[in-house]
């Protein structure tokens, strides 16, 4: 039964993770660089659902919409104004970039709502418990690990079927060529940033529906996780992050819950590096052969 | 004759020195630091409203010293409280109120230490504050003491004997308040049945509150601030789990974060000198002062700074203190003088010793309807 309760708990932790590894492996996947601000659009999010709900009064379903709108003009602002110019610089000075990204959201969002920690009202997300004999499953449990996988099989379909999914595969596989086949690559690119940032804002709604804290730095240890998680999974294979995530949370809980609460992290690192020596393209990543 | 005139000459003086000292009072720089923005800022907020309270009411007085609070801000940070405390200094800053919280006020109470500049901290608790330090004085428990009065008052009160235990162990707050309960614990036949951590990053407790209700804990102390203690109220109701939470001063405030279901912590207990909703006169005059100025409830972090005011400016006054002098000097006077005074102040009657640890007696309020209530 604790067995059973803690599995419950790591699933739920871990779509989580898999939803955030989701924006960071698409973005990655497609324009080739770690969107570091991903974990702060997740925070930005959560705090448009809260002002939603607690201040503006908006059922809870139109203020995650609205929510999602405003991550998703986030997102194309963020990629248009910062990562755009430096598309054909370094990718070390894209890296810097994204990470200085962080900070300024963080920062401003520090100014708007404060520091004091906002606690995220219940919706009907989180409001029942499930009662199965002496178990008990939160409704943010059920509704996150549906979520979860809603999502990766409309982006997996989306990726597959529509025509804007396969241009995304073709700028992943090779940006110049996809250019010279008439595929406009700044608009892929863009999209891709607006489908991740409505999945943070998804993300960000459900992480303060399972852990009802809301700070400037909310964002920024989940999108640690969910970028390790996505490393794990083998970074730019959807389903490898939806692996990868539910992986490394059902790992935290249990090693916190059977081997020890003070090394839950430590674990859940050790494992990462373990599985990096023994396959360093992650879970289901694919390998990339060098032509010289 | 002349012998005579002289001695009343002489009289005449004192009575005009004596009157100009009453006419006008010395206006000592006190430094206010703490972190009054950052994570940590609503504890610097509370600490400086408080403060300047104390100061509004003692600058109308017609008490001997008058106070001229600076602020300077530390954001809980280790290093940018030392360009604060210095930052105090250079603004001309006789003796410090500070630091808020613990690790900063560690560093910039060594730092006055080298320098010889006192302290007297409104809220920091760690034990590591005041040791090896003669400079820094404590208005809160020490974490040992909160601890401690927190195992006896479990005891002495019946609350129940098996106890779980839930800690920051990254935290020396949290850690030094554990092991002090844990050690008392023992000695009052209280058991722990469960002890588990976390760390500041931390946002999934299940598997902590978990542990306590599989071993069947009556009482679940939490040694934290209020965030964390949140996020375990919640999943202790969603896992219908309802024993007696009870915390220390870190869970004071936990009523005041935007849109928290307050009846998640109802019943919660918690080691507190200062309840805003006690109907003596000393606090209802604080509260009211502090609403009308602040819009906002006093929590005991408010309470204790206004006592820190009232606290320098009688300690100022054993130690005949005057605005000339410099910090090197104030924190020898003060450190003596701090070992003779008694105060009765909003959060009780307070002595000093040589270790800069306060004496009071332990209180500690319950949740109910949504407001700290003494029983």
């Amino acid at each position: 039964m604790i067995f059973l309760d803690n599995l419950i708990n790591g699933l739920s932790l871990g779509s989580i993770y898999a939803i955030i590894a989701l924006g960071y492996t698409m973005v990655y996947g497609i324009a080739k660089m770690l969107n570091f601000a991903h974990g702060d659009v997740i925070m930005v999010g959560a705090y448009v659902a809260f002002c939603g709900l607690q201040y503006w009064g908006l059922p809870p379903v139109v203020a995650i919409l609205a929510s999602m709108a405003i991550c998703t003009v986030l997102g194309i602002t963020i990629e248009g104004l910062a990562y755009r110019p430096l598309r054909q610089a370094a990718s070390l000075a894209v890296l810097i970039t994204a990470i200085g990204m962080s900070y300024l959201l963080q920062n401003v969002a520090l100014m708007i709502w404060g520091a004091n920690p906002k606690s995220f009202p219940p919706t009907f997300i989180n409001s029942t418990t499930f009662r199965l004999g002496q178990l008990r499953v939160s409704s943010a449990t059920v509704i996150t690990i549906l979520a979860n996988i809603v999502i990766m099989v409309s982006l997996t379909l989306f990726t597959a079927k529509t025509k804007m999914g396969k241009a995304m595969r073709c700028v992943s596989e090779d940006r110049g060529a996809a250019e010279l086949m008439g595929i406009n690559v700044n608009r892929t690119i863009s999209v891709t940033f607006a489908i991740g940032s409505a999945l943070a804002a998804i993300a960000g709604v459900l992480l303060c529906s399972s852990y009802p804290i809301l700070q400037p730095t909310t964002g920024s240890m989940p999108g640690i996780k969910a970028f390790t998680a996505a490393v794990f999974g083998g970074i730019g294979s959807i389903p490898g992050a939806m692996l990868g995530g539910v992986l490394l949370g059902v790992i935290e809980i249990f090693g916190k819950a059977y081997i020890s609460t003070e090394l839950g992290d430590a674990i859940v690192f050790a494992v990462l590096i373990v599985v990096l020596l023994v396959k360093p393209t992650g879970l289901l990543g694919k390998p990339v052969r060098e032509k010289v | 004759m002349k012998k005579l005139f002289a001695m009343m000459l002489v009289v005449c003086m004192l009575l005009t020195g004596a009157a100009a000292l009453a006419d006008e009072p010395i206006t000592l720089r006190v430094a206010h630091i703490g972190p009054t923005t950052g994570a940590a800022a609503l504890y610097g907020l509370a600490t400086l409203h408080g403060a300047e309270v104390a100061v509004a009411e003692l600058n109308a007085s017609d008490s001997p010293y008058h106070i001229e609070l600076i602020n300077e801000d530390d954001e809980h940070n280790v290093e940018k409280v030392i360009n604060a405390y210095n930052a105090a200094l250079d603004a001309g800053a006789q003796m410090i109120l500070g630091t808020t919280t613990s690790k900063p006020c560690e560093a910039a109470g060594a730092q006055g230490y080298t320098d010889r500049v006192f302290f007297l901290t409104p809220s920091a608790s760690a034990p590591a504050v005041t040791e090896d330090k003669d400079n820094v004085f404590q208005i809160c428990f020490n974490d040992p003491n909160q601890g401690l009065a927190s195992a006896q008052y479990i005891a002495d009160h019946n609350l129940g004997t098996k106890i779980a235990v839930i800690y920051n162990n990254a935290d020396v707050y949290s850690t030094g308040i554990r092991d002090t309960f844990v050690a008392e614990a023992a000695n009052k036949g209280l058991e722990i049945v469960s002890e588990t951590t976390f760390t500041d990053e931390t946002t999934d407790f299940s598997v902590q509150v978990a542990d306590a209700q599989n071993n069947g804990a009556e009482i679940v102390f939490l040694p934290m601030y209020y965030t964390p203690a949140s996020l375990i109220l919640k999943i202790a109701a969603n896992k219908d789990y309802h024993p007696v939470f009870f915390g220390v001063d870190g869970m004071d405030g936990i009523l005041s974060v935007d849109g928290f279901d307050t009846s998640l912590a109802e019943g919660v207990m918690l080691l507190t000198p200062f309840v805003a909703s006690a109907s003596d006169e000393k606090t209802v005059n604080f509260v009211t002062k502090y609403q009308e100025a602040y819009g906002e409830t006093p929590i005991q972090f408010a309470a204790d700074a206004y006592d820190g005011i009232y606290i320098l400016a009688a300690a100022a006054e054993k130690a005949g203190i005057t605005a000339e002098m410099e910090p090197e000097e104030v924190c020898d006077l003060m450190i003596a003088a701090m070992q003779e005074i008694a105060v009765e102040g909003l959060t009780g009657s307070m002595t000093w010793d040589e270790s800069g640890a306060v004496s009071k007696t332990p209180m500690a309020a319950t949740i109910i309807n949504g407001e700290y209530v003494f029983e």
